[in-house]
C-alpha cells in the first residue's frame, strides 16, 4: 500500500553536492521543497570528529561511509559480447551515500574545465579535422554550453566553498604563479593556494626548468580560515593527511555540511528524509510530466510524494538508473546508435609515476586531499595533438594526499608484494618516495553506454544499472603520451629511481582508480543527440531535471565537482527566474 | 529537529529492511552472525543508518552518540579453530616476516586481528554483494565467490591444508620449512595451485595478504600493529591531527611521536 503525502513544490531526489545547492536556490526562491535521501543522516560533530577521524581501516577499507553494496550494487561488462557481473564490492570507484554524499568523503580538488573542454567535438574536428572525434567509434559531442555561459557559476562553487587557489586568468590577463592554461575568471580564488610540502615544492622545480608552467592545486582544503555567504565558517586545514574516503572532523573541507547545511537546514520551506529511497519517478498518462516520485523507507513502507518539479540529485548511476526505471527518455542501442539514455557513458583515465629518494625526507603523512603542485601544459587541447593519434589530454600532478600506510606505500620496480623483500622495502621507501598522477581524460565510445541489467535486481525487485566500459584505444594512447611526460618530470627532480604505473590493459573494477563516472544522461543542444538540455531539464519530461556528472557527454582532464556544482548552479539560476514564471521546456526542441 | 516520518506510524526498531535481507541473505555462519548489522544498544552507529526520520528547522544534534569505531577485545580466538590458527600464524608469518628492521605480522598482532575482521561484520561480508545467480567472470569484473570473507577464509586454509597433505607427504601449511611455506604462498597468488572446494587461489590469496596488511598497519584498537611498531619501522606518526607547523619545514625529520586512537605508551597520570 502506498500512502500519498501532501504536495510539494519540488522533490530531490539524493541529497550530497547538487540536491544541497539546488535546494538552497529553490529554497530561497520561496519553494515548499523536500530532498529525499537514500543513506542516514551525518554531520562533522557526530561522524568524523577529530578524535576518530583518522582512521585508514574503517573508512577506506571497510568503507564506512560508503554505499553498501551488499544490498544495491550495479554489474559491469567490458564489452556487450560479455555478461556482465555484479560488483560485489567496491573497488575502482567508492560511491557515496547519506546526507552529503561523496561530497563527504571527497578529496576537495576544485577545478574548472577548459573552454574547449566544452566543445569536445567541434573545436577537434576544425583544429584536427574530421577522424580526430570519430577515430575508435569515439562519440564525443559538444555540450551545449559554453565556458563564459558557466564562468559565473563556477566563481559562486568557489565562493561558497571558499577555494584556496592563484588565479592563472583574471579577466584574459595572464597571471604569474597561476595556470596560464584555464579560462578567463572573473575573480580571483577567495583564499590564497595551500603552502606546499617538501614533494610538490621539487615537483615544481622539476617541471619549471623543463619550461612546464606548474601552480598550486586549486583546493577545498582551506588555507585559512572562511566565512562564506551563507555564514557558514570554514577553519584552515592542518594537513592531517586523511581527506578522500574520510569525513573532515575539522570543518576544513568543503561540503555541504560545512557550506550549505547549516543555512538550508533553519529554513522553513525545506524538509530533508532519510533512509528514504526513491524507486521510481511517476509520469501523467501522457507521459509529458512528472507527477512526483514514489519512494520507499528502511522499514519498507511505500509513499507517493507529489511535486511540481523533480530534481535528480543522486549520483550520477542512480540519475541514470532512475530514468531508465521510470522510462523517462529513450535507452541507447549501442548496436544501433539510436537512443540517448545510457549513451556515453565514459570514466577518468589515470596513471601514476612513483618518484623514490635516497637523500630526502618528503614525510607524505603531512598531505591534503588537493595538496599538489600542478602542470597543465598536457591537458585537454592545450598542446598541439597533431599526429599524435589522440586527443584529449591529463593534467600532471606532484600531489600528497596523505601516507596512509596501508594504501600508501610505494616499492621500487621488481619489489614482490610480500616477503621480507617487501618489508624491507616498505621501511626504506616510506618517508622518501611520493606520487606523481596523471589524471587523465576518457573521450566516449559508441560501446560504452549504461542500461538496464537484465539478471540482477536489487533488495527492492528492480534492476540494477549494467555498465559496458572499457578504455578506447583514443585514451591509451593518450594516458601513455602523457605518463612520458610526467616521467620526464620525475626524472628532472634527480631521484634514485623511478616507477611508471601506466593505464594497462582493460577497465578493472577492482583497484581504486577514481569516483569520477560520467554520462548516460548527456547534455546537449538537441533531443536527437541527448537527454537534456543545457539546463540540465529533461527533452521528455519538462519537470523533471537530472543533475550531475551524468550530463557530461564525455569527461575531461580534470575532477568533476566543480563542473557538476556549475552546471547546478546554471540550471537553478534559469529555474528560478525562468521556469516558475512559465513552466515549460527552456529550450525549444 | 528529528521528527517521526509524516505517516505517525509508531517507532520502527532499529532494523531495517536492508538489515533483514542482509541478515537473510548471509545467514548460517554460526555465532559470529547474530542480529547481523545491530550496534548495541543504545550506540550510535553511523553506517547502518535507522528508521527513516525527517528533519526540518534546524541541524539536529543528539548528546552520547558519537560514531565511534568498534575496537577489537577480549584475548585468544574466537572464529579460528585451532588447526586454522596455526595456518595463519605461519602465513602471515611468511607474508611479513619478522626480524631487526621491524615487526613482523605475527608480532604485530595481525593473526588476532584477522580472527576478530572474521568473527565480526567484515567476515559475514556486511560489504559483499553475494547474491546469486554466480559465474567465474574476468579478473576484470572482480571477487565473484559466494563466499563472505569468513567463509572464504574457512574453506580456503582446508583446501591449501588439503594441497599440502596431497604434495608434502601429510604435513600440514604450518610444518614446511620456510622455503616451501613461501613456494605454497606464490603458488596461492599466481594461480598456479588449484584449490578443491570451491575456492579460487588468487582471490583468497588476495584477500588474505590485503587483510595482513590492514592488520600490520590499521590503528591498535583494531588488535594488529601491537605498539604501533609497524608505523615506527617506516616512519608514520599515526593519527595527528595538526601538522602545520611542519608544512614548509622541507626535508626535516618531523620527530612528533607515534599516536594512535588511545593515545601512547608514554602518557602518564599526572599525580596531584
Amino acid at each position: 500500500m502506498t500512502t500519498t503525502l501532501k504536495p510539494v513544490d519540488a522533490v530531490l531526489v539524493g541529497f550530497g553536492w547538487t540536491g544541497a545547492i539546488m535546494g538552497q536556490q529553490l529554497c530561497d526562491a520561496g519553494l515548499e521543497v523536500v530532498a529525499l535521501e537514500r543513506g542516514p543522516w551525518r554531520d562533522t560533530s557526530t561522524d568524523f570528529a577529530t578524535g576518530f577521524a583518522q582512521d585508514e581501516l574503517r573508512y577506506m577499507w571497510r568503507h564506512h561511509l560508503f554505499q553498501n553494496v551488499s544490498y544495491d550494487t550495479l554489474t559491469m561488462r567490458n564489452n556487450i559480447n560479455q555478461e556482465a557481473l555484479p560488483m560485489r564490492h567496491l573497488g575502482a570507484f567508492l560511491l557515496g551515500t547519506g546526507v552529503g554524499s561523496g561530497g563527504v568523503h571527497w578529496n576537495g580538488q576544485i577545478w574548472r574545465f577548459l573552454p574547449s573542454d566544452f566543445l569536445t567535438k567541434s573545436h577537434n574536428e576544425q583544429r584536427y579535422g574530421k577522424k580526430a572525434v570519430s577515430d575508435y567509434d569515439l562519440t564525443v559531442q559538444d555540450w551545449g554550453v559554453t565556458y563564459e555561459e558557466l564562468e559565473a557559476d563556477y566563481d559562486q562553487f568557489d565562493k561558497l566553498c571558499g577555494t584556496s587557489g592563484k588565479a592563472g586568468n583574471l579577466n584574459g590577463k595572464i597571471q604569474p604563479g597561476g595556470n596560464p592554461f584555464e579560462g578567463p575568471r572573473s575573480n580571483e580564488y577567495p583564499t590564497p593556494p595551500m603552502p606546499q610540502t617538501y614533494a610538490p615544492t621539487l615537483f615544481g622545480k622539476a617541471a619549471a626548468e623543463l619550461g612546464r608552467h606548474p601552480f598550486p592545486h586549486p583546493t577545498g582544503n582551506l588555507s585559512q580560515p572562511y566565512i562564506n555567504p551563507f555564514g557558514a565558517q570554514l577553519g584552515e586545514c592542518t594537513y592531517c593527511g586523511f581527506c578522500e574516503k574520510f569525513g573532515c572532523g575539522n570543518y576544513s573541507k568543503a561540503s555541504p555540511q560545512t557550506t550549505l547545511l547549516p543555512y538550508l537546514m533553519a529554513k522553513s520551506n525545506f524538509m530533508l528524509k532519510t533512509e528514504c529511497e526513491v524507486l521510481r519517478v511517476e509520469l501523467s498518462p501522457d507521459r509529458k510530466r512528472a507527477t512526483g516520485v514514489t519512494y520507499v523507507n528502511s522499514a519498507g513502507e511505500e509513499f507517493f510524494q507529489p511535486a511540481e518539479m523533480v530534481i535528480l540529485s543522486a549520483y550520477v548511476l542512480q540519475n541514470v538508473r532512475l530514468l531508465l526505471l521510470s522510462g523517462i527518455g529513450k535507452p541507447y542501442d549501442p548496436r544501433t546508435g539510436e537512443g540517448v539514455v545510457g549513451k556515453n557513458y565514459a570514466y577518468q583515465t589515470m596513471s601514476s609515476v612513483n618518484v623514490f629518494f635516497d637523500d630526502k625526507i618528503l614525510n607524505p603523512f603531512i598531505g591534503a586531499g588537493a595538496l599538489a603542485t600542478v602542470i597543465d601544459d598536457f591537458n585537454g587541447d592545450n598542446f598541439d595533438h597533431a599526429g599524435l593519434g589522440f586527443i584529449g589530454g591529463a593534467y600532471v600532478a606532484g600531489m600528497v594526499t596523505g601516507g596512509r600506510p596501508i594504501e600508501m606505500i610505494y616499492t621500487p620496480q621488481g619489489t614482490p608484494a610480500w616477503g621480507m623483500e617487501w618489508k624491507h622495502a616498505a621501511a626504506k621507501n616510506y618517508l622518501k618516495s611520493f606520487s606523481i598522477s596523471v589524471h587523465g581524460s576518457c573521450m566516449s565510445h559508441r560501446g560504452n553506454y549504461l542500461d538496464l541489467d537484465p539478471t540482477y535486481r536489487d533488495v527492492h525487485g528492480r534492476p540494477m544499472l549494467r555498465m559496458t566500459f572499457d578504455f578506447s584505444e583514443n585514451e591509451h594512447k593518450m594516458s601513455d603520451y602523457i605518463t612520458d611526460s610526467a616521467a620526464e618530470v620525475a626524472r628532472a627532480m634527480n631521484p634514485r629511481e623511478i616507477k611508471l604505473n601506466r593505464r594497462v590493459g582493460s577497465f578493472n573494477i577492482v583497484p581504486y582508480q577514481t569516483t569520477h563516472n560520467t554520462g548516460g544522461a548527456i547534455m546537449g543542444a538537441s533531443p536527437r543527440d541527448s537527454v537534456v538540455n543545457k539546463f540540465l531539464q529533461s527533452w521528455d519530461v519538462p519537470n523533471v531535471f537530472s543533475m550531475g556528472s551524468g550530463a557530461f557527454p564525455q569527461n575531461a582532464g580534470y575532477n568533476p565537482t566543480g563542473t557538476v556544482a556549475a552546471l547546478t548552479y546554471h540550471a537553478a539560476r534559469e529555474i528560478t527566474t525562468r521556469y516558475l514564471k512559465n513552466p515549460g521546456p527552456l529550450v525549444q526542441s | 529537529m528529528s521528527q517521526p516520518d509524516e505517516s505517525d506510524r509508531p517507532p520502527q526498531p532499529n532494523l531495517g529492511r536492508r538489515q533483514l535481507l542482509l541478515a537473510g541473505a548471509v545467514a548460517g555462519l554460526g555465532g559470529a552472525a547474530t542480529a547481523a548489522g545491530l550496534a548495541p544498544s543504545g550506540l550510535h552507529d553511523g553506517e547502518l543508518g535507522g528508521p527513516a526520520q525527517t528533519f526540518r528547522g534546524a541541524v539536529p544534534w543528539t548528546p552520547g552518540t558519537a560514531d565511534v569505531p568498534p575496537g577489537a577485545s577480549g584475548a585468544g580466538y574466537v572464529y579460528f579453530t585451532p588447526a586454522e590458527a596455526a595456518f595463519i600464524v605461519a602465513a602471515v608469518g611468511r607474508l611479513i616476516p619478522h626480524d631487526e628492521v621491524g615487526p613482523g605480522a605475527v608480532e604485530a598482532g595481525v593473526p588476532f586481528f584477522l580472527d576478530r575482521q572474521l568473527a565480526g561484520r567484515f567476515g559475514r561480508g556486511d560489504h559483499y554483494y553475494l547474491v546469486g545467480p554466480w559465474a567465474k567472470g574476468t579478473p576484470e569484473q572482480g571477487y565473484q565467490s559466494r563466499f563472505s570473507p569468513a567463509q572464504l577464509y574457512r574453506a580456503a586454509i582446508a583446501a591449501v591444508e588439503s594441497y599440502v597433505g596431497t604434495n608434502y607427504e601429510g604435513a600440514s601449511f604450518g610444518a614446511l620449512t620456510a622455503a616451501n611455506q613461501d613456494g605454497v604462498l606464490k603458488g596461492l597468488e599466481s594461480g598456479a595451485i588449484k584449490l578443491d572446494g570451491g575456492v579460487d587461489s588468487k582471490t583468497f590469496f588476495a584477500m588474505l595478504l590485503q587483510n595482513t596488511k590492514e592488520g600490520y598497519f590499521s590503528d591498535p584498537i583494531y588488535g594488529g600493529n601491537k605498539d604501533m611498531a609497524a608505523w615506527k619501522m617506516i616512519g608514520f606518526p599515526g593519527a595527528h591531527y595538526n601538522y602545520k607547523s611542519w608544512v614548509t619545514r622541507h626535508g626535516e625529520r618531523v620527530p612528533l611521536p607515534t599516536v594512535g586512537f588511545k593515545g601512547r605508551p608514554g602518557w602518564q597520570e599526572t599525580s596531584a
